[in-house]
């Protein structure tokens, strides 16, 4: 379903983010892409939801060639992802519902969706009590969940999540965790970018590791190794 | 289509009422911008008021002889209308200038007296001439001092005044001339506060239309709150520094009157408030509006 091709990037410094990068992501995968700071994973997500384009390279995703969308077929791909960031992005002068209908309302969801679907989200991630509170109101554990409701209400194909406890205590980092797993259980493909051992061992799946740029290890039930 | 405006607006009128901050700060400076433009109308109306009232006060008088025939003089009429630096002209005959005279010193006995004594009128007929452009009278003179006219001609006031005229003439030239480069640059002042003002209130939500970007939003999606939110400013900044303007001209109607006997400044504003309102809503507007599309556009391209 995500295929990256003979991936390199090169930054305008001649900084080398990426060198020759290749693997396929399956439908329903849950991949922890890990490294240290700079190895150039966050890399991999810009590349993969057109944020940045590859110096050389393919990266495919579904019916798309990302790397060759413009600025205005961006939006349709995107909506077939759901982005979780460790500074959560949550948009500051909407509530806690308004975020997450958002991700409705640009795709030009009718309101009887939305009313529908929101409330549900909101009662999955544990935050109902919480629907009409701004972000500023909220814990950092509890704006992560709010994106993660956000990044999955539109049913996309895949969530990535971007260091999502990075911000987060590790009870905290837990409950993130266990609702990412959630989710894929629940058929959505998920891509977790995470430099935490703990959470990478926890969750005991395929882990594709980064180093100077490249992968130097991809293995199903992987642990967090680095040589 | 109908849903995804609905939004726009709705998110363009929460985004308003929400950053509270940034709202008062654009409207504030809005506010001044509008308020500077509808005052620079009305100074401009000042002007080309005390423009009108000096030229209306400058003309030539033609003074004939007392043995020219009234025909005469209506033919030298007739050719001076003819010309096109003339506005109008009027004859005044001797009677009606004897008239015109006695009603002017009606109180006056002494000469009342003096003109009981004299058996015949002693003024001459004239014509007043009134130009188009006040740099046009030394042309009117120039074809009144001509030989043929010698014979019925008594005396051209031009001449007397020549030097008033012409340095009225420049007067009147150069207070236009400095009302429109006064109104051009302080309108381009007041455009480039206002936005660079929406410029930077939109940099300070850089950050959320990159957001709105990542989730998927069109661009359309993005840039029409904001311009939704411009028109706002354009609306509200309007009716604002009308309500400011109101007062103040009330206060300053009366002194102006001092200085300008002939101009109602507050009558004027009540008299045109739609107009100068409908001007101050389309300046306001298209400030907001055009100033929203460019800030946003800048931070499209994530």
């Amino acid at each position: 379903m995500i295929t990256f091709q003979n991936i390199s990037k090169v930054y305008k410094d001649s900084s080398v983010a990426l060198e020759n990068i290749n693997f396929t992501i399956q439908p329903n995968e849950f991949v922890s892409i890990v490294g240290r700071n700079g190895a150039g994973k966050s890399t991999i997500i810009k590349l993969l939801i057109g944020e940045e384009k590859p110096s050389k390279g393919r990266v495919i995703f579904g019916p798309y060639e990302v790397n060759k969308l413009s600025s205005v077929e961006l939006p349709a791909l995107r909506r077939q992802i759901g982005i979780v960031f460790q500074d959560f992005r949550l948009l500051p002068t909407k509530t806690s519902y308004e975020n997450i209908a958002f991700a409705l309302e640009v795709e030009g969801r009718p309101q009887s969706e939305i009313d529908e679907f929101v409330p549900q989200v909101l009662d999955m991630v544990g935050l109902a009590h919480r629907a009409h509170n701004f972000p500023n109101e909220l814990s950092g554990g509890e704006r992560q969940r709010i994106a993660i409701a956000r990044a999955m209400i539109h049913r996309p194909a895949v969530v990535v999540a971007d260091e999502p406890t990075g911000n987060l205590d590790p009870i905290n980092s837990v409950e993130i965790m266990n609702l990412l797993m959630k989710i894929n259980e629940l058929g959505t493909t998920v891509i977790l970018v995470t430099h935490s051992k703990e959470i990478v061992n926890h969750v005991n799946r395929r882990v594709i590791s980064l180093d100077g740029g490249r992968i130097i290890r991809d293995e199903e039930n992987g642990k967090y190794v680095l040589a | 289509m109908i849903t995804n405006l609905y939004r726009i607006i709705k998110f363009g009128i929460q985004g308003f009422l929400r950053n509270k901050w940034l709202t008062t700060a654009t409207l504030s400076v809005i506010v001044l911008t509008l308020f500077v433009f509808v005052n620079l109308i009305l100074f401009n109306v000042l002007t080309n008021n005390a423009i009108s009232l000096l030229r209306d006060k400058i003309d030539i008088s033609v003074y004939f002889n007392e043995d020219v025939l009234e025909d005469d003089i209506l033919e030298l009429e007739r050719s001076l209308e003819s010309l096109s630096e003339v506005k109008v002209v009027e004859y005044v005959s001797r009677d009606r200038a004897l008239e015109l005279f006695k009603e002017r010193h009606e109180g006056d006995e002494t000469i009342v007296q003096a003109l009981s004594v004299l058996d015949d009128n002693p003024l001459s007929a004239s014509l007043n001439i009134k130009a188009n452009d006040p740099e046009d009278y030394p042309i009117i003179s120039a074809y009144l001092n001509n030989e043929n006219l010698d014979q019925i001609v008594d005396q051209i006031t031009y001449n007397q005044n020549q030097l008033v005229i012409n340095r009225l003439a420049k007067v009147v030239n150069t207070v236009r001339r400095a009302g429109v480069a006064l109104t051009s640059i302080l309108t381009l002042i007041a455009i480039l506060i206002t936005l660079n003002t929406i410029i930077l209130t939109i940099y300070a939500t850089r950050e959320e239309i990159g957001v709105m970007r990542l989730v998927g939003a069109a661009n359309k999606f993005i840039r029409g709150p904001y311009i939704v939110q411009g028109v706002l400013y354009g609306v509200i900044g309007a009716i604002l520094s009308l309500l400011i303007a109101l007062p103040l001209i009330s206060v300053a109607s009366p002194y102006i009157g001092v200085l300008m006997p002939e101009m109602d400044l507050q009558g004027y504003f009540y008299s045109n408030i739609v107009l100068l309102f409908g001007y101050q809503l389309m300046f306001g507007i298209g400030l907001g509006v055009i100033s929203s599309s460019i800030a946003v556009g800048k931070y499209l391209n994530i």
